[in-house]
């Protein structure tokens, strides 16, 4: 516990934009900048909001054929990425559950990797044990930047005119300033936006010029938890786990077709059954009806005071007005509009099934 | 009428053996924005220490404390229409409860404001 905190390149720079630090997973990170939860949350939606993400783990992985062999740790069908193509995937365990999610990019000469930060530890071996002939390296001397919300492409873009032409779930490498970063137009808010990695020594200079912009505000955890909750994202750790099946989890659009049909992943019996037969229990978007945020290990009943599942991710939603939840039910229970109980403090409030997302994603396909 | 701050930070002011009931200051800046009171209801009787309400900000749940033993005789009902007036102004139009007092001895626990202001440094 008194091990010292890690720092990203921009905490300087966190310091002197009144960032409220606190430690996540390990990491000294900006939970909120005197704006606030609320103010950067609405400044993401409606205009654009920055965040350091240097946290995240950045891994870079060269040899042979790297698409194909992270198929025998992801269910993605990553051997067919093209070149200039970022996707969401996901390490399964033997037993069909999340080890961790991620993004990976088709790079060309290499593939790259974004992982979560508390999981590093875990992946980067695991790539390393099962990837065989890849070369994997861990980033240390890179910042990773998001810049997210409508106004996105006008604040990278000025910076960066090729950042325009990427459409979303693409990447490139660009110079912003004369320095050259890998541009990436994907994020975490459910907003058209990027995620910028650069290297360390240039990251606050950039990070400043990208701020300077008038629509562009600092924006920490705190919002973009709330962001990603509006946005029906997964946040690992909450909503999908080592238990929790990519099933279960609705994340099934991120497995191709090619992949659910010829397995051959980790875990693949349990998943493809489960897209046979349906799985025992589903991710669903919770709407309590009063005001009182239901947050995370709330259990959900139905009206007969049955226990059917439990919230995994909740609180306030700043665009919706109120808040807003997720969380497992038991199959039978997940039709959008069915009626439950939320067992907020001992006490029964009434709520409903709704579908995700809360707020309509915004990309630009 | 004399005010007074508990290690939970509460403010009571006091008059007679009634008093009104909040958070300071500084807890409405810790806590964040608010988004919902949860309160308890008139004639609800409660004990020093005792839990007599929750407050949700953006990011987390916070209990309420009793100071002191006592009644609510009154809930400040526009909270629940608007919990951020418990950022805007909570030390005064913001405050959560008017209650009896019913051991004014346990009033000697509690700090002043200079000595509140020193508990926060």
């Amino acid at each position: 516990m008194t091990d010292t905190l890690r720092r990203t390149p921009l905490y300087d720079l966190h310091v002197e934009l009144g960032g409220k630090l606190v430690d996540f997973a390990g990491w000294e990170m900006p939970v909120q900048y005197p704006l606030g939860i609320m103010g950067e949350h609405k400044q993401c939606r409606e205009k654009a909001a920055l965040f350091d993400v240097s946290h995240m783990g950045q891994v870079i992985l060269q040899g042979e054929n790297v698409g194909e062999k992270l198929e025998a740790l992801c269910p993605q069908a990553f051997a067919t990425l093209p070149e200039g193509k970022a996707r969401y995937g996901f390490f399964t365990n033997e037993d069909g559950g999340i080890m961790d999610d991620l993004i990976v990019s088709n790079a060309g000469d290499h593939f790259f990797v974004v992982v979560n930060a508390a999981l590093r530890d875990q992946d980067i071996p695991h790539m390393r044990a099962h990837l065989d002939g890849v070369e994997v390296t861990e980033i240390f001397d890179r910042a990773l930047v998001a810049v997210q919300g409508p106004k996105a492409e006008d604040v990278v873009g000025a910076l960066c005119p090729a950042a325009r032409d990427l459409k979303f779930m693409e990447t490139t490498v660009a110079p912003i300033d004369g320095v050259e970063c890998r541009i990436s137009r994907l994020g975490y808010t459910g907003e058209d936006g990027y995620e910028i990695s650069i290297p360390e020594d240039k990251a606050i200079g950039i990070t400043r010029a990208l701020l300077a912009h008038e629509d562009c505000e600092p924006a920490g955890l705190g919002a973009r938890d709330s962001l990603r909750l509006e946005a029906g994202l997964c946040l690992y750790g909450n909503d999908i786990d080592q238990s929790t099946s990519p099933i279960e989890a609705n994340l099934a659009w991120a497995i191709q077709k090619r992949r659910k049909e010829e397995g051959g992943f980790p875990g693949a019996d349990r998943i493809q059954r489960e897209l046979a037969e349906g799985p025992a229990r589903k991710l669903v978007g919770i709407k309590p009806d009063g005001r009182a945020p239901a947050r995370q290990g709330v259990k959900v009943q139905d009206l007969d005071g049955n226990t059917i599942g439990q919230i995994t991710s909740g609180g306030f939603g700043p665009t919706v007005g109120g808040p807003v939840a997720m969380g497992y039910v038991a199959a039978g229970h997940t039709e959008p509009g069915e009626q439950v109980n939320l067992i907020i403090r001992g006490k029964s409030q009434p709520a409903r099934i709704v579908a995700l997302p809360f707020v309509k994603q915004n990309y630009k396909r | 009428m004399a005010t007074y701050y508990s290690e939970e930070h509460e403010w009571l002011t006091v008059e007679g053996d009634t008093a009104t009931l909040g958070i300071t200051k500084h807890a409405a800046e810790q806590l964040g924005e608010v988004v919902f009171v949860e309160q308890q209801e008139v004639g609800e009787e409660f004990e020093k220490d005792g839990e007599i309400g929750v407050i949700e900000s953006v990011k987390a749940a916070s209990e309420i404390y009793a100071p002191v033993d006592g009644e609510i005789l009154e809930v400040n009902e526009t909270l629940a229409d608007n919990p951020g007036a418990l950022n805007d102004d909570p030390e005064g139009e913001a405050w959560i409860y008017k209650i009896k007092i019913t051991d004014a001895a346990q009033l000697e626990d509690l700090m002043d404001e200079a000595g509140y202001k020193a508990f926060i440094g």
